[in-house]
């Protein structure tokens, strides 16, 4: 469904992500793992096309860019806009409604269910502005639920949340996985990933290791990993591998 | 002094006073939802630099047609465009931020044309409009052009609010949803641009600015949501046009100045005694609630 054929991206001439090949299963909960700056964040903003392929190709198969749910780290989001929960969990509707048509009372309805759905019953008029992390991380996934998308991709969706919401979330999380979605999901915490997900990859701006999660996690592979992202020169020769 | 001599005689008698008239509310009904818009983008002072960004091709339009508002009002809008590009351009494919693209071009702007009314206009009175405005002398073409321009805009803006606000709020949703997010940021700017040119016809390029983001810059203090903050900057800018024009008429003030004033006397007692985030509220709190 979505392959990376050779792909790079560079910040400033150094490899974020490096000549990293392989597939996501479709269908498939997929974990990315890795130290920080491995270029987790940066392999999904490729995939989304957020950022300027360096080398190589991302092929999606059956499937178009706008088939791709994409949730980024909370930051990028002015929380302090005069906008109500239920206005920005409508806009899930995209899709559908575009830039002018209007939201109809059904579309309206589904929305307050996706909210009933996370556990924020009766929000819907609050303003963005007073909710906590996690009641914020709530409303994104509403608005993912709305999407209705067949592949999701996560970035690091329970940073700073709480254990409760993060069981909350997994829950929707694995709903998505039943109903044959493919989900791509950058996470730190390696017991849950061993919990929950089929498949890792595990990158230290490589690929150090792609495949079913007992095989990929294993203590070799992460001294690997961390050994190959903390490996960084200023003055690094020009990267000679093939192109092709 | 009767109070019809104080308020309706002015415009009864002098249709110049009604034309004005006619052309400040239009700006404040244009202005009012741009501005809250500039202010929710953070882009305050890029309005600043746009209105200063028009005056090398209002300069331009003086020179090849003399005083004709049309003319300039064509020219400055061009000018602007080029640096609305511009800016976006480099923002967009260097490392440079806008505000820094935008700083840099206004004043490469401003620069030119300073020097061109300087090498043609120096000594001209009328150039003077250019800068301080001639809300009085704003004919019929002139008024017909403002409230054209004041009217598209809040149709525009109705076109395009959604995507705007989005683009505001998760730029990054917005591109991946519909795969164009800078296209209704340039929309935008158009509009900001635009209103600009049909503020300065009638305000002057130092003060077309005053009358987008004085009234927004009050309105917050008022109003929490969008739409109630856009329509309350409209009514504030519509307000400080009719009482500014009657200062100016009474007091022999210039009309622009009084205009942009009146705004600003609102705004210093928005910020004073105002609902929300004003001194009197954040000073003087109402007792919290009990949920």
């Amino acid at each position: 469904m979505i392959r990376l054929d050779n792909v790079s991206v560079a910040y400033d001439r150094h490899p974020a992500v490096h000549h990293v090949s392989g597939a996501f299963k479709a269908g498939e909960l997929t974990a990315i793992v890795g130290p920080n700056g491995a270029g987790k964040s940066t392999l999904l903003r490729a995939i989304v096309g957020a950022t300027k392929l360096e080398d190589g190709r991302v092929l999606l198969d059956g499937i178009e860019r706008r088939d791709i749910a994409y949730l980024p780290q909370a930051a990028a989001i002015d929380r302090s806009f005069p906008i109500s929960v239920g206005e920005l969990v409508q806009l899930g509707h995209w899709r559908r409604v575009g830039a002018w048509a209007a939201i109809s009372g059904r579309q309206r309805d589904e929305a307050a269910a996706a909210l009933a759905a996370v556990g924020l019953d009766g929000f819907a008029g609050r303003p963005i502005g007073g909710l906590s992390i996690g009641q914020f991380q709530r409303v994104l996934f509403a608005r993912l639920l709305l999407q209705d998308a067949r592949v999701i991709l996560l970035d690091e969706p329970f940073n700073a949340v709480d254990a409760r919401t993060t069981a909350d979330l997994i829950e929707v999380v694995l709903r998505w996985r039943a109903e044959q979605r493919t989900i791509v999901m950058v996470a730190h915490d390696h017991d849950l990933v061993a919990r929950h997900c089929a498949e890792t990859l595990l990158l230290a701006r490589e690929c150090i290791a792609w495949g079913p999660t007992a095989e990929v996690l294993t203590a070799q592979n992460q001294l690997r990993a961390r050994a190959m992202a903390e490996a960084w020169t200023g003055a690094a020769p020009v990267c000679e591998r093939d192109a092709a | 002094m009767t109070l019809s001599e104080l308020l309706v005689a002015p415009f009864a008698e002098f249709a110049f006073m009604r034309r004005a008239m006619v052309a400040g509310i239009a700006l404040a009904v244009g202005g009012g939802p741009l501005g809250v818009m500039l202010q929710l983008r953070r882009m305050s002072l890029v309005g600043d630099a746009m209105s200063h960004a028009v005056l090398p091709g209002a300069a331009i339009g003086f020179v090849i047609a003399g005083l004709s508002l049309p003319v300039m009002g064509a020219g400055g809008f061009v000018a602007g465009l080029i640096v609305a590009a511009l800016s976006g351009l480099v923002s967009r494919f260097t490392a440079l931020r806008e505000d820094a693209s935008f700083a840099a071009f206004y004043l490469i702007s401003l620069a030119l044309g300073v020097l061109i009314i300087s090498l043609h206009g120096g000594g001209n009175v009328d150039i003077m409009h250019v800068l301080f405005g001639s809300v009085l002398a704003v004919d019929d073409t002139a008024l017909l052009l403002v409230v054209g321009i004041t009217s598209l805009t809040v149709v525009m803006l109705a076109v395009i609010l959604r995507p705007l606000v989005l683009d505001c709020v998760d730029p990054d949703f917005l591109r991946t949803v519909s795969g164009q997010g800078g296209f209704y940021h340039q929309v935008f700017l158009l509009l900001v641009v635009a209103n600009l040119v049909a503020a300065f016809l009638a305000l002057g390029t130092l003060m077309a600015v005053g009358l987008m983001m004085l009234p927004a810059a009050a309105a917050r203090f008022w109003a929490r949501g969008l739409a109630g903050a856009a329509a309350l900057a409209s009514a504030i800018g519509i307000v400080a046009s009719v009482a500014g024009l009657i200062l100016s008429y009474h007091l022999d003030f210039a009309s622009g100045p009084a205009i942009v004033l009146v705004a600003g006397v609102v705004y210093a007692l928005s910020l004073t005694v105002g609902r929300y985030g004003s001194l009197r509220a954040n000073l003087l709190p109402p007792r919290h609630r009990a949920a």
